[in-house]
């Protein structure tokens, strides 16, 4: 047993055991509630620069597997867990959760108790923290002010660091329909796919596009993915957004995607407490009422109330949807340009598949745009 | 969506008697649609025949009929009631095959009444296994390869097709009845045929093997306006071939990737919209191929179920209560989640913890059953544990059975074990299955070869492995220090396991001492749907171990109200069910009432009194003392605690008192040496002479000697038993010296510390029953039942009746008066039941218990007060007078003396023995004695005895005949009193069928009548004829001390294998005529609880008295 600790940037300590790498790990702590789906949770580009506490106790008992990331690596900076799995049981499985976390190195944590935790992030706010293990360990106070030095979430423009670095092309499956310039906020490698299999060819364009590469590839609608920091760090992309817009083009956003629509629509986005990630969320579209189970992480959300109408730039526009849990905006809509998005991942992965239907919506908008 | 205006009156069908299969869960999912219904200001009435159930409190619905669950009866509850709905959803299996029978009565559509939450189409879809099979497969799921079959041939050219192993499943029947797995051709022709014959539409599916296959369930609600969650996931540990009911299951599902899970949820989800279930919960069952991930669809109930009330607790998310408020047009967004009382229910429960439940079975009461665990559910009970793992979770449920075992190491291994015979042990599943896991680790077996004998995933196999290099470990180091000890208890390890491997800790209180030392106490988390996300406002808390000696407990302060503890029943058994439960909650009711802030302990996930809002604060937890202690130490951190209940769980938590007392505990209520008082022969004995009541003769044995000595002197037949358990637990009747032998010799554990009781056995005595309060000066005697069968038989199987039918008023006077001599030698508080058998004038007392009894719930509905509430009360410390002035008793008189307009209540015993065979497939011998063998009971309530009697036949074994065949088989000392209802019978047309010597009687006395075999008398005997379906309705009174009681009980079990109502005593027949007079003429009416109720409270005195009553 190697002695870990989790260490807050308010001064709370959780000692336990090490897990995966040894060493250090600096983040944004936060907890993720999802029963399922600890692999695609790991390799989410917009838990970069994050410490994901797993509120369910059991993790990495499937293993790791061949197919399930989704994307080319371990985003997630540090783990907690409370109690990993010794061996992994599932007929795809190729190696255990921790030989996995020691090949990335990634540092993590594990015997934590991680309801206590959780219920102080929740309190507390999520918050910077760091994972320290052999030769990082030191005096609390020293750990302590190592995690104070470490920049904060709000603020930081993190989609930079994860999108890629050259455009690439998913072929659609079966008859192309469609052409759409995805912007890799840090997309997950299940948004191109569930396109592709719509008969989507999806170009996968780096952050840093301009409205001329997006026009280059004839796109029929642009796509704005998910991915990690403050939005309002994202000036071009926001502008981008906005001559997109302009031009018509239908556009569909899911999550940080969400918040750069949000923003380029003229509403602001803020900060939430400690955010919401999970796989059980809740959200009712308003126009229909009815509820989708959604998958969702995000620590930022737009500024408004569920329903709202507004004007922006480019016309009318509706808050869409929201989370009945507490009335976070979790969608909105443009009502005069083509134009739509929503805070969470209808690409699931891991997660609920009540929200695939939005990609259909996509479609229908391209569809009519033509 | 908003409420429905539409619906302004529910009628809501229960599920009957406890059986297997269909047990308390209903209860709990029947209360809370009630309650519901009810807070929405919808008129509820309510059917259900069992009285044990909190659901038929008169305050619980509008207009409560214990009545038969029959078409019949419904539609005569439907006449005077005039619902505008029909809630079946909720009650089983049962209620959702009244529901079918009412529909294809036209009763539905004659009275407009709507059928909510699955219509007609809907259950047909989900159960029609066809149908069903035809739909998965159309949403683009797997079924396994069937056909269904509607006859032995079309069975044979399945087989041919789909070859050797197959299952075989009877249409609409509940918790697996008749379904199995058949191996060989001969295993086929068996199962084939039973379950042919226990379908009630004549048909079995055939299907192909998933047998090894990976089992999960997936709980799930839907709205109207089509919102679909899924509560939970459930994972098997047995894999399949074993019956969900029957396998230990773990919540959440533990070996499944995302995409997986995420594949079983959409189909899931697909089925449930297919099947259309309108509104409320289903269960979906499915198999997993391990080596490959085929999935497939094996079942699912339309309706809510015991994996429901299981997945409720397990998550918090309370399924029937929202499933009642989507039945009446709400939907899920509108219900507030009540935990968090915040957030809506349209959300998926997700855990930090792990939940683990074991079934309880019962195969020591039923000598010769196949304890091998097949696809037909064969437990009685279950208990449900949580951690923070799984092993915690696991450690924590397997001492919650109460069985011998408890937990891992707690027995020595069998001698003679031998790794391969542990590894073919592990092939078939069986009651404590993962102890033979263990011990084959232990044995040298790999987790592989485990896996590859069991089929258990070998995830589960290597947590076993895991706590086994930790028992290593622990018994390795020189000192068990706070580090390790931290682990070992966080391994869900309990003190008694540690005490096995550290032999210097002297035992477990040695562990516990040093483990207090060393300041390692649990601490208590909070069930709260939503792991941590969102605050609980709801204190339902389960104990958990950290690692961090700071680790967070989340008991909140609260020193405003004394606090009472209440100790449930642990998993229901045969002799230990429901019943209690409802004292329980009783209690907690009355308390909280009374000002006190209630904190219920119990592990029952089935029951009521484990629903999060019974009481203040729930502890999900083992009933050992280890982990009672630490929830008292908790709830004394928390603010004072008055005290604790032991008295009203049954033997589980009386079985407590002493060591709770011992280590300073407050037992409110009769103290546990007034309970020693009782519960030992030789002081009890002397309190009995001393008060001058008479009790049979008895002696101690220790040896066959001795014991042959006392039987000698007191004479046969004797009834024997071991001194050490309770509740009728090794109990026989012996007639000579021989069988005498033969128990001594069978009862292994005979011993000077555990010697046998010799009793006089009262042949042809009238047993009864009585149960009362006392509070130290006052007595109140609640109820006193007549038996119906004679003594001998288990006061738990056998019918009775109250008011008592034959005692006259001195009979009573002497039973008031022994009870009060009782009460007041023994020193009770609260409640208190006792035996007595009358024979020639002399009352004798057969024991007496200070606690509550089964039949409390039964004594409250039929005299229309709550005896458990009044005895929480008692216990807390008001006086009978003082209850008497409050209205919760009455103000004057008591239950020895109803008025005489008072109806009539009848109390019959639920048999399971269809359920069990022997490993040749035979019936088991369903010979009843002292030992309990049922599993509930059912209440017929009207004005007059042969009514209620009429009614409660009905609702144990289905109606009573008005044409057809019956056959009379009586004992010689029954022939004259059978004649005239035989006779009247043969007026009424029915054709009597008779053995020579009683047919010889009847033809006599001028009735005509057939005479068929006797049961032993070869071919086409009575047996044969019963099971052909030939006969309607049977009349046998058993024969006395003539020997062994076997041949009426075949007759019996037969009987209970057809259906068909079995009479056996002349009293009986004599009430079953009247009953059957009464249907003839139609004229067997309902009537609500409420208002026979009303009439024992017109004559409750004076004015002003009586206000504040329930359900008046």
């Amino acid at each position: 047993m190697t002695k870990a600790a989790l260490v807050l940037e308010d001064g709370r300590v959780f000692r336990g055991e090490s897990y995966g790498a040894l060493g250090e790990s600096l983040g944004e702590v936060v907890f993720s509630t999802g029963m399922t789906g600890y692999q695609e949770t790991l390799t989410d580009p917009s838990y970069h620069r994050q410490i994901v506490v797993q509120t369910a106790p059991q993790i990495g008992n499937t293993g790791w597997n061949d197919e399930d990331d989704e994307s080319s690596r371990i985003w997630v900076a540090g783990y907690v867990v409370r109690d990993p799995s010794r061996v992994p049981s599932n007929w795809r499985s190729v190696r255990g959760l921790d030989e996995e976390l020691v090949r990335q190195r990634v540092a993590g944590i594990a015997g934590v108790d991680t309801r206590m935790l959780t219920r102080h992030l929740r309190e507390q706010g999520a918050m910077r923290a760091g994972v320290f293990s052999g030769d990082a360990l030191a005096d609390d106070e020293v750990l302590v002010g190592r995690v104070l030095d470490s920049p904060p979430m709000k603020g930081s423009d993190l989609a930079g660091d994860v999108t890629t670095a050259s455009p690439y092309v998913v072929p659609a499956v079966g008859e192309r329909r469609f052409r759409v310039a995805a912007l890799d906020l840090g997309i997950k490698s299940n948004t191109p796919r569930m396109m592709a299999a719509r008969g989507i060819e999806v170009h996968v364009l780096p952050l840093s596009s301009t409205v001329d590469d997006v026009l280059a590839v004839e796109a029929d609608g642009v796509f704005l993915s998910n991915g990690p920091g403050d939005p309002a760090t994202q000036t071009h992309a926001i502008e981008l957004t906005k001559s997109v817009l302009e031009r018509r083009i239908p556009l569909f956003g899911i999550c940080f995607g969400n918040q750069i629509l949000g923003r380029a629509l003229g509403r602001d986005t803020y900060k939430m407490r400690y955010g919401h990630r999970g796989i059980n969320i809740p959200v009712i579209d308003v126009r229909t009422g009815k509820v989708a189970i959604t998958a969702q992480n995000h620590g930022f959300a737009l500024e408004g109330e569920p329903g709202e109408e507004f004007t922006s730039d480019f016309g009318r526009a509706v808050l869409s949807h929201y989370c009945p849990n507490d009335d976070t905006i979790e969608g909105v809509r443009a009502l005069d340009v083509p134009a739509f998005s929503v805070q969470y991942h209808p690409e699931a992965a891991a997660g609920p598949h009540d929200a695939a239907p939005l990609f259909d919506e996509f479609c229908d908008l391209m569809n009519e745009a033509r | 969506m908003p409420k429905r205006t539409d619906i302004k009156h529910v009628l809501v069908i229960g599920s009957g008697p406890i059986v297997i299969g269909q047990a308390c869960e209903f209860d709990y999912s029947g209360t809370q649609a009630c309650r519901v219904l009810r807070e929405e200001g919808i008129r509820v009435s309510l059917v259900n025949s069992n009285p044990a159930t909190i659901m038929t409190d008169p305050e619980f619905a509008d207009a409560t009929y214990i009545e038969p669950i029959t078409a019949e009866f419904v539609e005569k509850v439907i006449a005077i009631e005039r619902p505008d709905a029909i809630l079946a959803t909720l009650g089983g299996q049962t209620a959702l095959n009244t529901a079918i029978a009412l529909h294809e009565r036209g009763v539905l559509e004659k009275y407009n009444v709507e059928l909510i939450g699955a219509d007609i189409d809907a259950i047909n879809r989900g159960e029609d296994r066809q149908i069903f099979k035809e739909l998965v497969r159309k949403i683009g799921a797997e079924v396994p390869r069937s056909a269904v079959c509607k006859s032995m041939d079309e069975v044979r050219e399945t087989v041919a097709d789909l070859g050797l192993p197959v299952v075989i499943r009877p249409s609409f029947t509940m918790g697996g009845l008749g379904s199995g797995m058949a191996h060989t051709p001969e295993e086929l022709e068996r199962l084939a045929a039973t379950g042919l014959a226990e379908s009630p539409v004549t048909e079995v599916l055939i299907e192909e093997s998933v047998l090894g296959w990976k089992e999960y369930e997936l709980e799930l609600m839907r709205d109207r306006n089509d919102n679909v969650v899924v509560v939970c996931s459930i994972e098997n540990i047995d894999p399949m071939g074993v019956h969900t009911g029957d396998s230990v299951t773990v919540a959440p599902a533990m070996t499944l990737t995302d995409r997986e899970f995420q594949h079983m949820r959409n189909v899931g989800i697909d089925v449930i919209r297919e099947v259309g279930v309108d509104t409320g919960g289903c269960n979906i069952q499915f198999a997993v191929e391990p080596s490959t991930g085929r999935m497939v669809v094996i079942e699912m109930n339309p309706r809510v179920s015991r994996s429901s009330a299981l997945a409720s607790k397990a998550t918090g998310f309370p399924i029937a209560k929202i499933a009642a408020k989507l039945a009446i047009g709400y939907t899920l967004d509108e219900i507030r989640n009540d935990i968090t009382g915040e957030t809506p229910a349209s959300f998926e429960p997700t855990l930090d913890y792990v939940v683990v439940k074991i079934p309880r079975f019962a195969f020591e009461k039923f000598p010769g059953a196949d304890p091998t665990l097949t696809t037909t559910m064969k437990s009685v009970g279950e208990a449900m544990s949580m951690g923070r793992n799984f092993v915690e979770a696991l450690g924590k449920a397997m001492r919650s059975m109460e069985t011998k075992d408890a937990g891992f190491w707690t027995r020595p291994d069998p001698e003679g074990t031998t790794l391969e015979g542990l590894l073919k042990a592990l092939g078939a599943g069986h009651d404590g299955r993962l102890y033979t896991v263990d011990r084959a680790l232990r044995f040298g077996a790999t987790i592989e070869q485990v896996h590859e004998a069991s089929g258990i995933d070998p995830w589960f196999i290597e947590q076993i492995a895991w706590l086994n290099e930790l028992r290593g470990e622990i018994e390795a180091a020189p000192v068990l220090d706070e580090t390790l000890l931290r682990k070992a208890k966080r391994a869900g390890l309990s003190d008694r396991q540690i005490s096995v491997l550290r032999s210097e800790l002297a035992g477990e209180d040695g562990v516990r001492t040093l483990r207090h030392r060393l300041g390692v106490r649990p601490v208590y988390k909070t069930v709260d749907t939503c792991a941590a996300e969102f605050a609980a406002k709801t204190p339902y808390h389960y104990s958990a171990y950290e690692l961090d000696p700071n680790a967070e407990t989340e008991v909140t302060e609260q020193r405003e109200r004394e606090k009472v503890l209440i100790l449930g029943s642990g998993p229901n058994r045969i002799g230990q069910g429901i019943e209690f439960d409802y004292s329980c909650v009783h209690a907690a009711m009355a308390l909280r009432a009374a000002g006190f802030e209630t904190v219920m302990v119990n592990c029952n996930p089935e029951t009521v009194s484990t629903d999060y809002d019974t009481s203040d604060r729930l502890y999900f937890e083992p009933l050992t003392f280890e982990d009672v202690i630490e929830v008292v130490h908790s709830e004394q951190r928390s603010g004072p605690v008055a005290g604790v209940i032991v008295q009203l769980g049954g033997q589980t938590p009386l079985g407590l008192a002493k060591r709770l007392a011992d280590a300073g505990v407050p037992i409110v209520g009769t103290p546990p040496e007034a309970i020693h008082l009782a519960e030992e022969r030789g002081a009890f004995g002397k309190l009995l002479t001393d008060a001058g009541l008479p009790a049979p003769k008895y002696g101690m044995a220790t040896s066959f000697d001795e014991a042959k000595a006392i039987a000698d002197e007191i004479g046969y037949p004797v009834l024997v038993r071991p001194s050490y358990v309770l509740g009728g637990r090794g109990m026989e009747i012996v007639y000579d010296e021989e069988s005498l032998a033969g128990y001594i010799a069978r009862a292994t554990e005979v011993s000077p510390e555990h010697p046998v009781l010799v009793d006089r056995f009262l042949d042809d005595a009238i047993e009864i029953d009585v149960d009362a309060l006392y509070d130290g000066t006052d007595v109140f005697i609640g109820g006193v039942m007549e038996h119906i069968e004679e003594a001998g038989v288990h006061s738990g199987d056998s019918a009775c009746t109250l008011p008592p039918i034959t005692l006259g008023e001195t009979d009573i006077d002497a039973v008031r008066r022994s009870t009060e001599a009782i009460a007041k030698g023994i020193g009770v508080r609260g409640l208190l039941n006792v035996q007595y058998a009358l024979k020639d004038d002399v009352l004798y007392v057969l024991e007496a218990n200070p606690r509550a009894s089964r039949t409390v719930p039964f004594v409250s509905k039929a005299t229309a007060v709550s005896m458990a509430k009044a005895a929480a009360r008692i216990m807390l410390g008001t006086t009978v007078k003082e209850l008497r002035a409050e209205g919760i008793l009455p103000a004057a008189g008591d239950g020895a003396k109803l008025p005489a307009h008072a109806p009539v209540s009848v109390k019959e015993a639920v048999l399971p023995f269809h359920r069990f065979r022997t490993r040749e497939g035979k019936g088991v011998d369903s010979l009843l004695g002292p030992e309990m063998k049922s599993t509930g009971e059912v209440m017929g309530i009207d004005v007059s005895f042969g009514m209620a009697f009429a009614k409660s036949q009905t609702a144990s074994y289905g109606s009573l005949p008005t044409s057809g065949k019956v056959f009379v088989s009586v004992a010689n000392r029954d022939k004259r009193a059978m004649i005239f209802p035989v006779k009247r019978l043969a007026d009424l047309g029915f054709e009597v069928l008779a053995t020579s010597g009683t047919a010889e009687v009847l033809r006599r006395n001028g009735i005509a009548c057939t005479v068929v075999r006797k049961h032993f008398d070869g071919v086409e005997n009575i047996v044969d004829i019963i099971l052909a379906g030939q006969v309607d309705m049977i009349i046998n009174t058993p024969y006395g001390n003539s020997g062994p009681r076997v041949d009426g009980y075949e007759i019996r079990t037969a009987a209970v294998a057809k259906d068909i109502p079995c009479v056996t005593t002349i009293q009986g027949a004599a009430a079953a005529v009247h009953g059957i007079e009464a249907a003839i003429r139609g004229d067997i009416g309902v009537r609500s609880l409420q208002s026979l109720q009303a009439a024992l409270k017109a004559d409750d005195l004076p004015e002003g008295a009586g206000t504040g009553r329930e359900g008046a």
